[in-house]
């Protein structure tokens, strides 16, 4: 990365750091199986992840947005090996030893910064928690030493280590968060909508300093999210998820410039932007169909202005830049 | 109280509303001498900190406040009269059929074991003199009216057969029942999705439009302010940092936390590099600074600010709550 130089002005080395091949979820989401016999019902099946490929550069920000249930926080924890996939694999070139990542070099920040700290443990053993797991650095006083540099890189005190959880605010406990997930000295950070608990005042004071790590330590995010300002933000290259597939990735200005896929150009156009006093939108009409029971054909064709005969047919297939039989079509 | 006593005047009237908890730790100050008032019609957005102090103020205005809190002065009128010393009783009348309500989570405001045309009916009943036929047909129409698709074969629905976004319609039909006056919505959309959103912000602005009923809007969501709202209250540490026209708080804040709080948000139309940001957090309430709330976090303060409390002063079309303003210095 070259440093000192605003996140958005460069997307990396251009070296692919993870890949997702054609990865896939199930979830078993039938009644019990007794309940089922009785009454019949076949299994039900629901694909949260429905094929996703994707290639993150090194040092690069790669976004995933989408409406709640699309997906993203299952190929988060398919990408961290917190769920196995039911198809399709990552691969962490160059930070991977065989076929796993390397220990520590993966790591996770969630949402929720009051359930994801260890309310029982205080700040410096919940942050050295990762460097005790790896025995890295094996020295107890190099570890202390280290919680104490994480902690004033985070911008909070070495004597905030002695605190508990429940003595910080949630912003707070945000950088305690991402000073433990920094401790192992991960290359690769997925962070499931970091700053979708805080507010805004906040939320801006973490994304600040999760930009400046970046450039600090040369770090690549996964970086998830609903709030398409925040990604625009944040990312170079935004993937656009929708039930369980991604029908749109694109680098960051030309996705918002010049959107391929109509869900995408919806997306950017139901969001209320500060510049739109007084506008009225035009709402997306429909709502997110059922992921166990989904479209035929395009999945996003019920609520399309463009649809056609071979929407509900056919699946389209993903061009590298969109799935969509009508891509970068003018609405009527 | 009639609905027209008052025409010409706001529809709410706040001014000095405080509020306390009474604590074995002593007394917190969560409203501080909070004053607004609310046109016919007129939206007006209310933002702030998370803790400053927007719900409490809405539940304050509708007689919701549950123990240890107390007011401990000011005083709330809705279409001049005041409400604020009711008994329970009377209030929980004006609830409903004045006030209407929408909160963030559409199943705290819908009985989970009654269909959702029943519930409607019976609030429109306990509001109004009609018949059950007339309330149904009612119903039906306010189903209608806020967007639910075939209404007809819906009325007879549970709540839990309803989607997020179909669940917070039939709330804002609900809370139009009994055609109210003022409509106090935290949060409506928070918990939906931004498609969905859309459309229920859309609902919400053309109603009011349609049928001249005011709303408090309460929301994080700056967005959705700019977008609604005629007027806007930023909140800070219990108090109005400061109230004016949204395009003038929005593109010209006055007060250094409402200046702070504008440049901490992404903007959606072009990326404005690094984000603003107030540094330190919201003062808790039992350790409210003298003076200036804010003064602890603002880059701007000066003496004054340490040794007296700024009330709202006119600053341009807006009204805020510094003494930069007194000195006419801009935030
Ligand atoms: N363990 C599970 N068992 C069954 N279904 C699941 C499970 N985890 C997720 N799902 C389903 O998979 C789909 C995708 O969920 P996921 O949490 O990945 O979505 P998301 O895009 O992160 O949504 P949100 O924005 O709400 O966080 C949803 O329909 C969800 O209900
Ligand atoms: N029972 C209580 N005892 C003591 N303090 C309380 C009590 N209930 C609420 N508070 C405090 O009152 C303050 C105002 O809360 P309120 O819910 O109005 O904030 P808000 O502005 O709506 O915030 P948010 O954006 O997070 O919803 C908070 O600091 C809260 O901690
Ligand atoms: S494939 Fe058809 S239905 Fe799907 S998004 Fe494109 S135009 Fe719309
Ligand atoms: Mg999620
Ligand atoms: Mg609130």
């Amino acid at each position: 990365m070259n440093s000192g130089m605003n996140a958005h002005m460069n997307s990396g080395s251009g070296e692919t750091l993870v890949a997702s091949r054609d990865l896939r979820r199930v979830f078993d989401v039938s009644s019990p199986w007794l309940e089922r016999v009785l009454s019949g019902e076949k299994k039900r099946l629901l694909r949260a992840v429905d094929g996703v490929s994707f290639e993150i550069r090194k040092g690069e920000t790669f976004a995933l947005v989408g409406e709640s249930g699309s997906g993203k926080s299952t190929v988060a924890k398919l990408v961290v090996g917190l769920l196995p996939p039911s198809g399709g694999d990552v691969t962490f070139e160059g930070i991977a030893k065989g076929r796993q990542p390397e220990a520590g070099s993966v790591q996770m920040i969630f949402q929720d910064p009051y359930a994801s700290l260890n309310p029982r443990w205080r700040v410096r053993d919940i942050i050295a928690e990762p460097m005790s797991a790896l025995n890295r650095p094996a020295d107890p006083a190099a570890r202390a030493a280290r919680v104490g540099e994480l902690l004033t890189l985070v911008g909070l005190s070495p004597l905030d280590g002695e605190k508990f959880p429940h003595q910080f605010s949630g912003g707070q406990r945000q950088r305690i968060a991402i000073a433990r997930a920094l401790s192992s000295e991960p290359a690769f950070i997925v962070c499931d909508e970091p700053t979708s608990a805080l507010d805004v005042s906040v939320q801006a004071q973490i994304l600040n300093l999760m930009r400046d790590l970046q450039e600090k330590l040369g770090l690549t995010y996964l970086f998830i999210s609903h709030n398409l300002a925040v990604v625009r933000h944040m990312a170079h290259r935004i993937g656009v998820m929708y039930l369980g597939r991604l029908v749109e990735v694109q680098e960051t200005e030309a996705l918002f410039e010049n959107p391929q896929h109509p869900y995408t150009r919806l997306l950017i156009d139901a969001v209320p932007d500060l510049a739109d006093i007084g506008r009225d939108r035009v709402p997306v009409q429909g709502e997110v169909p059922s992921p166990i029971n989904p479209p035929s054909g395009c999945t996003f064709h019920p609520r399309c202005p463009l649809v056609t005969d071979i929407c509900k047919a056919q699946a389209p297939a993903f061009d590298g830049r969109t799935a969509c039989h009508h891509a970068g079509k003018a609405f009527a | 109280m009639t609905k027209n006593n008052n025409a010409s005047g706001p529809v709410l009237s706040v001014s000095d509303l405080s509020l306390e908890f009474v604590t074995r730790r002593g007394v917190l100050k969560a409203l501080d001498r909070v004053s607004f008032d609310i046109a016919r019609g007129e939206v007006l957005g209310v933002v702030g900190e998370s803790g400053a102090g927007k719900s409490l103020t809405g539940s304050a205005i509708i007689g919701l406040i549950e123990k240890p809190g107390r007011l401990s002065g000011g005083e709330v009128r809705l279409n001049g009269e005041r409400i604020d010393n009711l008994s329970p009783e009377a209030m929980r009348k004006i609830r409903g059929r004045k006030i209407g309500m929408i909160f963030q989570d559409p199943l705290t405001s819908l009985n989970p074991l009654f269909r959702v045309g029943d519930q409607i009916a019976e609030t429109v009943m306990a509001h109004m003199n009609v018949s059950r036929a007339e309330a149904r047909a009612r119903a039906l129409a306010l189903l209608t009216e806020v967007g639910i698709p075939a209404p007809e074969s819906r009325i007879d629905a549970y709540p839990h057969e309803f989607s997020g976004g179909m669940r917070q319609r039939v709330v804002i039909s609900l809370a139009l029942a009994a055609e109210p006056d003022l409509i106090i919505a935290d949060e409506p959309t928070t918990a939906l999705d931004v498609s969905v959103q859309a459309q229920i912000i859309t609902l919400l602005k053309r109603l009011c439009r349609e049928r001249g009923t005011s709303v408090m809007l309460i929301t994080h969501d700056m967005g959705v302010i700019a977008e609604t709202a005629d007027r806007v209250a930023v909140m800070y540490a219990g108090r109005v940092a400061e109230i004016g026209p949204v395009a003038d708080v929005i593109r010209n804040p006055q007060h250094p936390y409402a200046a702070g709080l504008m440049g901490a948000i992404p903007a959606l139309k072009k990326n404005v590099g690094r984000l603003a940001q107030i540094s330190g957090s919201m003062p808790r309430l039992n350790a409210i600074p003298p003076g200036c709330a804010f003064r602890p976090r603002c880059p701007k303060a000066f003496d004054r600010c340490a040794a007296e409390r700024p009330d709202l002063m006119q600053a341009g079309k807006s009204r805020a709550a510094c003494w930069l303003v007194d000195q006419g210095v801009p935030a």
